[in-house]
């Protein structure tokens, strides 16, 4: 059996949460859910292949503090567990670090695919290489958002509730700058990117009104993040996030190596530049040598018919 | 006050990666360079060097070639440099046992980090370290500053960014921030060549470094995509949009 550590999205189940128990479900096995706070543990106990959902409460999940939070959720799983699954978002991440070093066991960061054995495959230099592991003791295991589909929903597994909290040690002083409402490149389907070819940061609107009509997310070169005073949390590449979605248009973006990193692994790739000896039309599926100028509202209009 | 900053030598992110018999040809890196996000750490660590007083101790693990990147952190103002000299793989477990008995060995009020590394992506060091010398961890942090007894930071989170603070001991992972990196001046770097560097093995750490239960079996070249296909003006959008839908199927 395999342990997961849900994700939540502040008040519901994040739909990772599924896509662990589908990766249990690839491996052939049965898991049992930990909900940190009970968030989402009526919503887990639903997953097919889950045999049980614990929801662990405790005063310390107001604040995400991963060494608190590591504390109150591992002392809910027992001993030789075996493998734990978790997500590799940022927040899931740092927590399955710290609860792996806490049970003493290593961990296996980001898997892309696993295979019975357990045999892991994993990204590595950015996108520049792929590793694979060997996984044969206990071990913790995060999962990038969608490399799994997502387990359907046709169960009712029972739930427990423990009461388990610890000392907290991060404050928080101050909320500050709101996320924009869009998606994060990291999650998103789809994403359409800018480069230094977009010519200034106002020129961005354009991107994001077709990210609107695609329910996309707005992407960036590093260039631009660092010249123009973008958000580096949208910033794509070996410096910034690797993504995987099923399609990223890359308008503006000639294409460095470190760029390249970032996206290549993208199921399908569109391109649009001017210059037609840019690198990104050598991993692009779909290359158009045009201005943006020429080309987004065409773009623009042919989406839109398409709704 | 002690200042640890842990620093990882990786390739440069202009590197070519090349695989030859399923392992990664580190031969031909052409240039080794501070993994980029230890660069953010180093010069948060400096500025707290410079506001606390403090002594700033450069921590690294790996084989030879790593020292020079502790020669690099001297010449911009680290004050001591340890080496834990370790060729080949380490899993999660192994490599957080050799850092954080060196870290021990000093002592550390604050420990930084960069969020990841450029080579192994995964994060892991940061948060393992913090709970194995017990110590309170953020991560995706930047602007690190020591007020009133405290440390404070500004950490980015899914809803947008806060201002968090920790008592000491606290590890702090960095994200990309607004610091301007410093470059060494001339009397740095001629003042760095001079500087020492402690060695240290597994050994004289205390630590055991047994076999792993998690094991390399290969690395790879992403898959090739095959060549696509280039159309010529925006007039050819339409074209593209059709395809995207009825060969792709992803719109």
């Amino acid at each position: 059996m395999l342990t997961i550590i849900a994700e939540n999205t502040g008040n519901s189940l994040h739909i990772i949460t599924s896509q662990l128990a589908g990766a249990a479900t690839t491996l052939g096995m049965k898991s049992q859910i930990i909900c940190p706070n009970g968030i989402g543990a009526d919503e887990a106990a639903m997953i097919t292949g889950v045999t049980k959902v614990t929801s662990v409460l405790g005063d310390c999940f107001g604040v995400f503090d991963s060494t608190a939070w590591a504390d109150a959720i591992s002392s809910s799983i027992e001993e030789g567990v075996g493998i734990i699954l978790a997500s590799a978002t940022p927040q899931g991440r740092e927590l399955a670090a710290v609860i792996a070093a806490k049970r003493n066991i290593p961990i296996v960061q980001d898997a892309v695919a696993l295979s019975p054995g357990i045999e892991v495959t994993r990204s590595i230099y950015s996108g520049k290489a792929v590793e694979k592991i060997l996984v044969s003791g206990d071990c913790v295991i995060t999962i990038r958002p969608n490399s799994f589909e997502a387990a359907i929903n046709d169960n009712a597994a029972p739930i427990n509730t423990v009461n388990n909290s610890s000392d907290v040690r991060v404050a928080v002083q101050e909320a500050m700058a709101k996320a924009s409402e869009r998606l994060d490149v990291s999650e998103a389907d789809i994403i359409i990117s800018g480069g230094r070819g977009m010519g200034s940061k106002d020129n961005f609107s354009y991107l994001e009104e077709i990210a609107d009509a695609l329910g996309a997310a707005v992407g960036a070169s590093r260039a631009v993040v660092d010249e123009w005073g973008m958000p580096h949390t949208i910033q794509v590449g070996q410096t910034g996030k690797t993504v995987t979605p099923s399609l990223y248009i890359a308008v503006g973006i000639s294409g460095a190596i470190q760029h390249l990193a970032g996206m290549r692994s993208s199921k399908y790739i569109v391109a649009i530049n001017k210059d037609p000896d840019a690198p990104i039309f050598n991993v692009a599926d779909y290359g158009i040598v045009a201005s943006w100028e020429d080309a987004l509202p065409v773009l623009k209009e042919e989406l839109g018919k398409l709704s | 006050m002690n200042i640890v900053v842990l620093l990882k030598q990786v390739p440069d992110t202009t590197a070519k990666i090349s695989v030859v018999s399923g392992r990664i040809n580190e031969d031909s890196v052409s240039k080794w360079s501070m993994s980029p996000y230890d660069e953010y750490a180093l010069e948060s660590a400096l500025q707290l060097k410079e506001s606390t007083n403090g002594s700033l101790i450069a921590i690294t693990c790996g084989p030879d070639r790593c020292a020079k990147m502790l020669t690099d952190a001297a010449a911009v103002g680290a004050d001591n440099l340890i080496h834990v000299v370790h060729e080949g793989y380490l899993d999660s477990m192994q490599i957080q046992s050799l850092l954080s008995s060196a870290i021990n060995k000093v002592g550390a009020d604050v420990v930084l980090c960069g969020k990841q590394a450029a080579d192994t992506n995964s994060g892991s060091t940061g948060p393992g370290i913090a709970e194995l010398i017990g110590a309170g961890c953020a991560t995706h942090v930047s602007e690190v500053k020591y007020e009133n007894g405290n440390f404070s930071a500004i950490r980015l989170n899914s809803s947008g960014s806060e201002k968090i603070s920790m008592s000491v001991p606290c590890v702090f992972a960095f994200d990309k921030g607004l610091s301007e990196l410093r470059r060494p001046n001339v009397r740095g770097i001629m003042m760095a060549k001079k500087k020492d560097i402690t060695k240290l093995d597994a050994g004289e750490l205390g630590v055991t470094v047994s076999e792993s239960e998690v094991k390399l079996i290969s690395h790879a070249s992403p898959p090739e995509k095959a060549p696509g296909q280039k159309f010529e003006g925006a007039s050819s959008i339409p074209t593209v949009v059709t395809k995207l839908r009825d060969e792709a199927n992803v719109i």
